[in-house]
Parts: structure tokens; C-alpha cells; sequence
């Protein structure tokens, strides 16, 4: 079977998720692109999207009109040639919208599972429960004579073990996209021992068509991204605990501070709580207690998310893509108020923010702000420069900045000592691609 | 012609343009550019007749019957004959050629003569099919996604192998420099806030590349998407007189050529700007007055090689060598003939129907010393200031031969 032929009907299970609509939109494209070929003019190709969710599919629907007038709109040059034959299409907006048409048209949004029997690839994006997704892959395996093969997207439950427990010996892999999947370029392939390699030849070519950049992770709870952020995110928490303790402040003005430190003095683009709250306080919680499992020298266990998740304070995003509160309150994208667990109600950060922030101490005049470093082509030396300054400094602050950035460093070198990645350059993809960190975690920045 | 005024030209590159936020319409520019004009004469009732030169208000709008919008401007102006003309991005010119003639044959003493467009209510890939309307529609499935960029880049082509393609870039280089530099001086400019330090790093930065955009030209080669309207009044001497206003702050019309060429066919020459050359020859020949006699020009740079291969129709450069007459920094502001002194249509802006007017807006300040910051010499020996305006790829032309007071 070609790469086109295996095309030809796919199904996406949890497609008006986050990740499953992304992936969805994605794979509509490509989809759309073959049959648009002349020598594929006739053949029938079709993506189910499969969701619990009728209202979810409802909006899934407009979310792809919208991104595929998008994608549309920055093709057009490269349509007007597919659609040369069509005497009827003369303008960029006949072109646009036919091709919003067909790409739609390859799309059967449905709730029920049956659809999936007749695919030859499916996309698994359901929520992160190991149970759930090896009984929606087993059913499905059970009725499809197609020999299909299934792509994952888990972001940390190990594949071998849905192999092994759904019975897809060879043909399962883990095709793990970063949120949101139309624009991030990472993705994380993961196979097991017995992944056979057609199927991973076609996820590579898959992911090139896509222009995603693929790091292989190795097939361990969390891979390299959870693998990283998690214990990146514990210690935050632990630090936020200690500095709390140790200069008697409320936890709640130690998490400003650290969320403060690991934006503006690691110059990430956004803060560790930040990061939390948009990823999902639930979400990290679960992640979390899939990966504990299968770790012996650490425990990776948060009491700060169990209480949190008690008091229903869950962060996320809204479908909108508006953040919800969490660690944080937001508005507008900007951060406000900050969770008080004892009290159980958001203060606001203007109450408080002058008495940290002289805390931390000034930073030094060499700080510079991740937006603009991005693409600076004297990143390294003026990366090199501020944290040097950070190194001499004995700020709060910088002291806690360069300790964090140390740990980072040390998670990600054990993820290479573990096995989770084959070398400290897939790490460093991973959170500069990924997580869109300006400089990866292994450098020689704060030794 | 006296009493000139351009609003901003609105779109990327104004630090106050948010594509996400909504923005002013017809109705603004229309009030802002007729009551510029009309501030510096007192009354509006002293205006015999308005003629207005607009592209695609019918498409970018929705809107048709812009003479009515006339007398939105101000009530005074109800009641008046007014007048829409259009002929692509020659609009403006043609606008004014309405009030010339119409001066000319005393039925009027005083036009008000407006340009406007209003862009920005399409993405830049729909607004190419509506500016495509400029050219002839039987040819626009098979042209370019981007048509008059592709258009212009097939000149371009052309040229590149006529002169080679590096001396052909470095004068369109020096056009794009020469544009940014001149429109940093006019507050109304669309570059007005550009800052960027080293332009030549910049352009040379950005290679064609006709996957993404078209083959032979870039972003910077192009002019820009823009909201604008100006105004300007041509009157007889009467006209005037009735108005008060000085001699010393008109500026003479001495000649125009207006000339059209087949919209059906193709240039017969890609690197020849042929309608161009009748339009400014007999407009020189008009005013009886030599290239040497001229002291400034506003020329249509829609792209950067227009503006090359224009040095050369007028005779400024010799064939293929106005690449070099331009690298050579002959058109800058202090060159041996100023062109384009408030940034032209890719340093300025282009607001496609308004264009034509506001180059005439823009003589009159030079020539009567009006231009602020971005006032040239324009010495006595050479008092003559020239516009070219320029509608679909070199189809309706118009220029107008300006002598100051």
C-alpha cells in the first residue's frame, strides 16, 4: 500500500479536542492536496472525524472553515495551479473557496465509533487515560479488517503497553504534536520495539509533508517534552514552597516570584506557573501520575496540584483558546491575581507586586526579553552575557534563576542518561521547538 | 493649482494601522481630504464643480455613486455638478484631467479635483483579484495569484535579462532606499515611521521567490496597500481671484498628455514603458518645455522597476541604462532630478484612485515651497515640476507639466 493509498480513509478519534482538531485540519489538507493531483481524480478519500461530542463536532466544523480559508489564503499561488483545468475559477476568491469546498468535503464528522472499521491509519487524541484509549484501539482493531495502523498522540503513557494491551503488535506508534498542532512544528515519534518500520517510514513522510520537525523519543512514561516540563514544573512548585518558608512569605507571593524569575530571568516566554495554567493544572496532575509508575529514583508527585485540583482550581483553555484561571487569574492574556490556597480566593497582584518584586532584587541592565531574542542573530553572546550577570549577582532573584537554570540543565541530562532521549540535541529541540524556549536546557549558560 | 491636501496614507507601516481593529471608510476620507482643501479657501460655495477619481470603491466598499458623497463633504457642495471618474490607478490623473478641461472650457473657475481609495477592508490575496480588475479580464485565470505584482514581475524578468540581473536590482535597490529616505520627511507617508537603519541590509535580505510570492520581484519592490484620499483645486485665473488666493501659492499648469494604449494587448516591449513615454513626451511638448527644463517628478512607482524603466522613457537614461542612472543616486533628493520626493507610491503609499491627485498635491508643495521637511531646491533655471500617473500595466497614463509661481 502507497503512502497515498493508506490516505485514502483515516480516522481521527477525539477530533473536536485540542490536539484532535488540529491534527484533523492537518491531515484534511494533506488529504485534500493528494486528491487534487491529477492521477487521483476519481478516487473517493475519506477522514472521519469521531468525536463523544456533537456539539464539539458542530464547532470543529467552523474551526476548519476558518483555518483552511488560512491555509488556503497563503497557497493561492500554489492552487491556481492545481485548479488550472477549472474554467470556472478565475479569481484568488473562487480558487479559495472551492478549495475550502473539497477539503471539507473529504470530512464526515460522526459519533460513533464504527466509522473508524473501514480506515487504514487512525489518530488517536482522546483524553490522556491509558484505559480509555487501549479500549477504544482493541474495539475498534476488532472489527477492522483493514490491517490498520494507529498513530497516538499520548504525550506520556509508554506505547508498548497500549500495544501489548490493545493486541496491535507492530502497528502502533507514538505521534505525540505540541499544542496547538497546526502551528507548533515539533512532534515526538515513538516507537516501540516491534513498531515495524513501513509504518514508520510513513510517519516520516507523513511529518515532512506536514513540515513538522520529528525528535525521537524513546519509549519511556512523559517522553522528552513531559519528560522535561514536568520535573521543570516540581521544581518550580518546591521552590516556590522553600522561599515561602524560608523568608515567612504566603505561597502565593513565592509563586509570583518564581513564575516572575523563570520568564524575565530565564527568559522564557512565559513563567513556570504560566506554563502550568495553560497546559492545565489537571492535565499536569495526570501526566504526572502516569509517568510516577515508572520511576524508582524520584517521586514525581505534586501536594500544591492535589490541593488545587480539591479547591477546582484547574487552569486550561477555554475553546476560544482564552486561558482560564488557575495558579494565576488572566486578563486579557495578562496575569492579575494570584491563587491564595489558604484563603481560597484570588489576590491581586497589584497588591503585592512592588513588595516582590524588590524582593528579587533590579535586574541586571544586560536582561534581555524573549520576544526579542528569538531571532537575534548575537543571541548566545547576549544570552551569555545576562546570565553571567546573574551569576555574579547575589540577588534574590538570580540566585534562584541560576539554581533553576542548573536544574534544567541536570533534568536534561538524566533524560539522556535514562534513555528517554538518545542525545542532549533532542532535548534541546524538543523545549526550543516545542516549548519555544529561546536556548535548550543543556548549555553551558550557568555552570 | 492651489490649495492642496492628503490625508494619511493608512495601512502597514503606520504605526496606528491594526488590521484587527476596524479602521475609518469612504465617508472619512472623503470628509478629511474635501475639507483639507476646502479650510484653506473658507467656503466651500466658492467650488463650481467636484470631479472625483476613484479604482474599486464598487468592490473594496461595496460602494458606486461616489459623485453624491460630494455633498458629504460639506452641504454647500449639494447641488453642484459633481463626477466620478476611473480608469485603474490613473484615476487620480484622470480626475485632474476632468478639472483641466473643464477649466479650459469655462464652464467652470474652480474644480475641486479628489483622488481617494480605501483598501484595507480585504486581505492582501482578495484585493489582488479586485486590482486585477485593472488589467483585461479574459487574461486573469491564467495570470498570477498576485496579478499586477506578477505583471510587473515579468518586466522585471525581462529587464534582469536585458541589463543582467544584478545591475538591474542594484537601481531597484537605490529606488526602494531612495523612497524609504524621502518618505521619512512627510508626516502623511505610510513609511512616515519607518526607522530601519541599514535598507540596503534589508533589501538585500529579501531574495524573489516565486513559490511564495511572484518570481521576479519582492515585497519591498511593491507599493504599498493603503487607505488615502487627497484634493487639490485647479482654477482659472478668475477662479483665483475669486478665491483670494496668492499666485505665489498656485502652481501653473503648463501642458498635459493623456493617452491610453490597446488594454486587450500585451506590451509590445516587457522593458518599454510606451504609453508612459507618449503621455510625457506630449505633455512636455505641450507645455513646450525639455526634460532639462524640469525640476522634479512624480513618477508611478507601483513597483520599483516602473520607476526604473520610467528614468528611460522620459529620456532621463538612455535605453537599459536606467538601472544605473538610478544606482547612481541621479533620482534621489539631491540628485540631478529629484523623483518621488515624499517616498512615491512604495514610500508614500498607494492608494490606487487617490494616487494620481496626491503627486499633483505633492508638486504644488515643492513647487511653491510648501513641502515642510521634505522640501527640495527647485532652482529658477528648471522651475518646472512633472506628475506621470500611470492606470493598469501602462494602459491609461496621464501627465501633467507644473511651473512654479
Amino acid at each position: 500500500m502507497t503512502y497515498e493509498d493508506r490516505l485514502q480513509n483515516v480516522s481521527v478519534l477525539g477530533a473536536a479536542g485540542k490536539m484532535g482538531s488540529g491534527i484533523l485540519l492537518l491531515t484534511a489538507v494533506e488529504m485534500a492536496d493528494i486528491s487534487l493531483k491529477p492521477e487521483n481524480k476519481g478516487k473517493s478519500f475519506v477522514l472521519n472525524a469521531i468525536d463523544v461530542s456533537p456539539e464539539g463536532l458542530s464547532g470543529l466544523m467552523k474551526y476548519l472553515r476558518a483555518q483552511i480559508r488560512k491555509v488556503a489564503e497563503k497557497k493561492t499561488v500554489l492552487l491556481r495551479k492545481l485548479y488550472a483545468d477549472r474554467d470556472d475559477l478565475i479569481e484568488n476568491y473562487d480558487i479559495i473557496d472551492e478549495y475550502i469546498f473539497d477539503v471539507m468535503n473529504i470530512v464526515r464528522p460522526v459519533t460513533t465509533m464504527a466509522a473508524a472499521y473501514q480506515s487504514t491509519l487512525v489518530f488517536e487524541a482522546v483524553s490522556e487515560n491509558r484505559d480509555l484509549k487501549v479500549k477504544l484501539l482493541s474495539d475498534i482493531d476488532n472489527n477492522n479488517e483493514k490491517g490498520a495502523w494507529y498513530f497516538t498522540n499520548t504525550s506520556s503513557v509508554p506505547i508498548n503497553l497500549i500495544e501489548k494491551e490493545a493486541k496491535l503488535e507492530g502497528r502502533i506508534l507514538g505521534f505525540h504534536f505540541y499544542n496547538p498542532p497546526a502551528v507548533q512544528r515539533l512532534v515526538e515519534l515513538i516507537v516501540t520495539e516491534k513498531t515495524m518500520d513501513e509504518v514508520e517510514n510513513f510517519a516520516k513522510d507523513y511529518a515532512k509533508n506536514l513540515k513538522k520537525i520529528i525528535v525521537p523519543s524513546n519509549d519511556f512514561a512523559g517522553f522528552i517534552g513531559n519528560g522535561h516540563f514536568m520535573r521543570d514544573a516540581l521544581h518550580g512548585i518546591s521552590e516556590a514552597k522553600a522561599l515561602a518558608e524560608e523568608k515567612n512569605i504566603p505561597l502565593y507571593k513565592a509563586i509570583y516570584i518564581i513564575n516572575k524569575i523563570t520568564q524575565d530571568y530565564l527568559v522564557r516566554p512565559m513563567g513556570i506557573f504560566q506554563l502550568i495554567d495553560y497546559v492545565g493544572i489537571d492535565v499536569v496532575q495526570f501526566i504526572l501520575n502516569v509517568m510516577n509508575p515508572f520511576v524508582s529514583d524520584e517521586d514525581l508527585h505534586s501536594d500544591v496540584l492535589d490541593k488545587l485540583m480539591l479547591q477546582g482550581v484547574k487552569g486550561g483553555q477555554l475553546s476560544s483558546g482564552a486561558q482560564k484561571d488557575g495558579f494565576m487569574k488572566y486578563k486579557s492574556g495578562r496575569i492579575v491575581a494570584v491563587w491564595d490556597m489558604h484563603k481560597q480566593t484570588y489576590v491581586e497582584t497589584e497588591k503585592f507586586q512592588d513588595e516582590c518584586n524588590e524582593m528579587m532584587g533590579e535586574l541586571p541592565s544586560s536582561a534581555v526579553a524573549w520576544k526579542s531574542i528569538l531571532r537575534n542573530k548575537k543571541k548566545d553572546d547576549l544570552l551569555a552575557a545576562f546570565f553571567n550577570d546573574l551569576k555574579s549577582s547575589s540577588d534574590l532573584g538570580s540566585s534562584i534563576a541560576v539554581k533553576y537554570g542548573r536544574r534544567s540543565k541536570a533534568i536534561g541530562e538524566k533524560l539522556v542518561t535514562d534513555n528517554v532521549a538518545n542525545e542532549t540535541d533532542h532535548v534541546n529541540t524538543v523545549m526550543l521547538t516545542g516549548f519555544f524556549h529561546a536556548y535548550g536546557p543543556v548549555n553551558n549558560f550557568f555552570d | 493649482m492651489a490649495a492642496g491636501f492628503n490625508t494619511v496614507s493608512m495601512g502597514t507601516g503606520r504605526k496606528e494601522f491594526n488590521p484587527k481593529k476596524a479602521r475609518p471608510g469612504l465617508e472619512y476620507y472623503f470628509k478629511e481630504a474635501g475639507q483639507g482643501t476646502i479650510k484653506q479657501i473658507g467656503d466651500a460655495d466658492k467650488i463650481d464643480e467636484i470631479s472625483i477619481g476613484n479604482f474599486m470603491a464598487a468592490r473594496f466598499n461595496k460602494q458606486a455613486n461616489l459623485p453624491g458623497f460630494a455633498a458629504y463633504i460639506d452641504d454647500k457642495l449639494q447641488w453642484k455638478p459633481s463626477i466620478s471618474v476611473e480608469g485603474a490607478c490613473g484615476s487620480g490623473g484622470l480626475s485632474l484631467m476632468y478639472g483641466i478641461r473643464s477649466v479650459l472650457a469655462e464652464t467652470a473657475d474652480v474644480v475641486l479635483s479628489m483622488g481617494i481609495e480605501v483598501q484595507n477592508t480585504v486581505k492582501a490575496i482578495y484585493g489582488a483579484d479586485i486590482l486585477a480588475g485593472a488589467g483585461w479580464y479574459q487574461k486573469r485565470k491564467n495570470g498570477h495569484a498576485y496579478f499586477f505584482p506578477g505583471q510587473f514581475s515579468d518586466r522585471a524578468g525581462a529587464y534582469y535579462e536585458k541589463v543582467g540581473m544584478d545591475k538591474a536590482r542594484a537601481g531597484m535597490k537605490q529606488w526602494f532606499i531612495n523612497a524609504m529616505e524621502n518618505a521619512r520627511l512627510d508626516p502623511t507617508a505610510q513609511e512616515f515611521h519607518n526607522k530601519v537603519p541599514d535598507l540596503s541590509a534589508l533589501y538585500d535580505k529579501f531574495r524573489p521567490n516565486g513559490a511564495a510570492f511572484v518570481d521576479n520581484l519582492t515585497v519591498l519592490d511593491c507599493s504599498k496597500v493603503s487607505d488615502g484620499a487627497s484634493s487639490i483645486l485647479i482654477c482659472s485665473e478668475e477662479g483665483l481671484e475669486k478665491l483670494g488666493i496668492d499666485k505665489k501659492d498656485a502652481v501653473e499648469v503648463v501642458g498635459f498628455g493623456h493617452v491610453v494604449r490597446n488594454i486587450t494587448n500585451d506590451p509590445e516591449d516587457l522593458t518599454e514603458l510606451k504609453t508612459i513615454k507618449k503621455a510625457a513626451h506630449k505633455a512636455m511638448e505641450n507645455a513646450g518645455v525639455s526634460i532639462n527644463d524640469i525640476g522634479t517628478i512624480e513618477t508611478h512607482d507601483c513597483f520599483s522597476i516602473a520607476g526604473i524603466l520610467a528614468t528611460e522613457a522620459l529620456g532621463l537614461a538612455p535605453d537599459g541604462g536606467g538601472a544605473d542612472y538610478v544606482a547612481a543616486g541621479n533620482t534621489a533628493r539631491d540628485g540631478a532630478m529629484p523623483m518621488n520626493t515624499t517616498g512615491g507610491l512604495i514610500g508614500w503609499g498607494h492608494p490606487t484612485g487617490g494616487t494620481g491627485v496626491h503627486q499633483a498635491v505633492t508638486i504644488w508643495q515643492q513647487l511653491t515651497g510648501k513641502a515642510g521637511d521634505a522640501q527640495i531646491n527647485i532652482s529658477d533655471d528648471r522651475p518646472y515640476g512633472m506628475t506621470i500617473n500611470m492606470g493598469g500595466d501602462d494602459v491609461t497614463v496621464v501627465s501633467i507639466v507644473y511651473k512654479k509661481p
